[in-house]
């Protein structure tokens, strides 16, 4: 399988790559670890007429804590987000999504940024950026701006990047002591992706549930914050009846996905079952 | 230079390469027609069955998902590049002592996967190396032998 031709360039920093977006549009795309775009490209899905190669723009890659903030460049792979020290410790939870993502060489080469802005239905990143409610930091020709993770998914593999943006950062805020997280998910057996993948942040006061926050793949076209889920729990205790009928309301309002993979039926089946686990998980 | 091809310099097993190809050149591609190193294999070609792993600066990646281009300036090691001086690698020599290996098309992709895996953790158990080989399929054995393998040659590592 051989992509269609394309023009190579690799700037060193973001201004340069900034300046081959605006130039060349919508005839480019943004490449980053390569492992949705290459794919893509491969089977013809994606035949961009230039490829702007980002991996070695300087300052986007890894891991800092600044004020109670976890700042994650876009080119942090999924490898280096599960193994680092700062990020076990602080939000466990990115951790252990990045650990569900594909297998060792696909963490070792894919990145969050790329991830998030490929914004595949199926994709792990999506439920834990949500229910963490991260920010996004965008840099384009008109400057930088940060938006909400809820603002960011717009469409199937459709986000709210401009034709002349890169997402730069992702930004999530480190929680409370009294907060916990779990994902869970469904492996589509053959792909790794997910059939289901629930994130729960959740913050407990004894066994009150004081603050719940449910990301929800692979479930929509659009990854989705579980609402009704969390307004069904909040301020509640956490007994396992309260959580099974929260999760009861997990794919409620939602357009769901069918493919040769799961009929709707059981993809709603699945959003129940996985959201009341992954709430069990992260209330014990 | 034609506008459309790029040079590339890597290196490969110790060696320095460089040529110019042009940018939608798979790694895989590259490492076996142009270099010449034909024992990293093409398999399933959709990132899955790892057969065309190779250690990119350091990391286990499947060379059929990254293009010759994003390699340049790379140190590459390929499954030949484990044996020294006539010796197998203790991985190569535990594949051939506990049989981890029928028709061998995986083979490469697989000692590489577990060079990566004893390099991160050097005394995984058995489900530490079912899951660090997770990105390898291999169609003939059952992966027991090739448990037994890196078992092998994780001992054999540790003197």
């Amino acid at each position: 399988m051989i992509a269609s031709s394309f023009e190579y360039f690799a700037p060193t920093s973001v201004d340069e790559a900034l300046a081959l977006l605006s130039e060349h549009g919508d005839d480019a795309k943004i490449l980053a670890g390569g492992h949705s775009l290459i794919p893509a490209m491969k089977l013809r899905l994606a035949e961009p007429a230039v490829l702007i190669d980002i991996q070695r723009v300087e300052g986007l890659k890894g891991v800092s804590e600044s004020d109670g903030t976890l700042v994650i460049g876009a080119l942090t792979t999924h490898h280096e987000l599960e193994s680092s020290n700062l990020v076990n410790q602080k939000v466990p939870i990115l951790a252990q999504t990045a650990g569900e993502i594909g297998d060792v060489q696909v963490r070792n080469k894919g990145t969050i940024g790329g991830s998030l802005s490929h914004a595949d239905p199926a994709a792990d990143w999506p439920a834990t950026i949500l229910a963490l409610d991260a920010d996004l930091k965008i840099v384009g020709s008109g400057g930088e701006r940060v938006i909400k993770a809820t603002d960011f998914f717009e469409e199937l593999y459709t986000t709210a990047l401009e034709a002349d943006e890169i997402l730069t950062e992702v930004h999530v805020a480190v929680p409370a002591e009294n907060t916990t997280g779990s994902y869970l998910k469904l492996h589509q057996v053959a792909s790794g992706f997910a059939l289901t993948g629930v994130a729960v942040v959740l913050t407990k006061s004894g066994d009150i549930c004081e603050n719940i926050a449910v990301g929800i793949t692979g479930v929509s076209d659009v990854p989705y914050r579980a609402s009704e889920v969390e307004s069904a729990l909040a301020g509640r205790a956490l007994t396992a009846d309260n959580i099974a009928a929260a999760a009861e309301k997990a794919a409620d309002g939602v357009d769901i996905l069918e493919d040769i993979h799961a009929s709707e039926a059981y993809r709603s089946n699945l959003a129940k079952v996985y959201t009341r686990r992954a709430i069990e998980g992260a209330a014990s | 230079m034609n506008k459309s091809r790029k040079q590339i310099n890597t290196t490969i097993n110790g060696e320095d390469y460089t040529h110019e190809v042009e940018p939608r050149l798979l790694l895989v591609h590259y490492l076996r027609e142009v270099a010449g190193l034909t024992g990293t294999h093409v398999g399933c070609e959709t990132s899955l069955c790892g057969a065309c792993t190779a250690i990119v600066d350091g990391q286990a990646v499947k060379t059929c998902t990254m293009l010759a281009v994003q390699a340049d300036g790379a140190e590459i090691t390929t499954i030949e590049g484990l044996a020294q001086d006539g010796e197998l690698h203790p991985i190569q020599e535990g594949f051939w002592e506990r049989h981890g290996l029928q028709c061998g098309f995986c083979t490469p992709g697989m000692i590489v996967a577990a060079h990566q895996l004893l390099e991160r953790n050097p005394n995984p158990s058995e489900d530490e190396i079912r899951h660090g080989l997770e990105g390898n399929f291999c169609r003939c054995t059952g992966y027991q032998h090739i448990v037994d393998a890196v078992q092998y040659a994780a001992e054999k590592m540790q003197g």
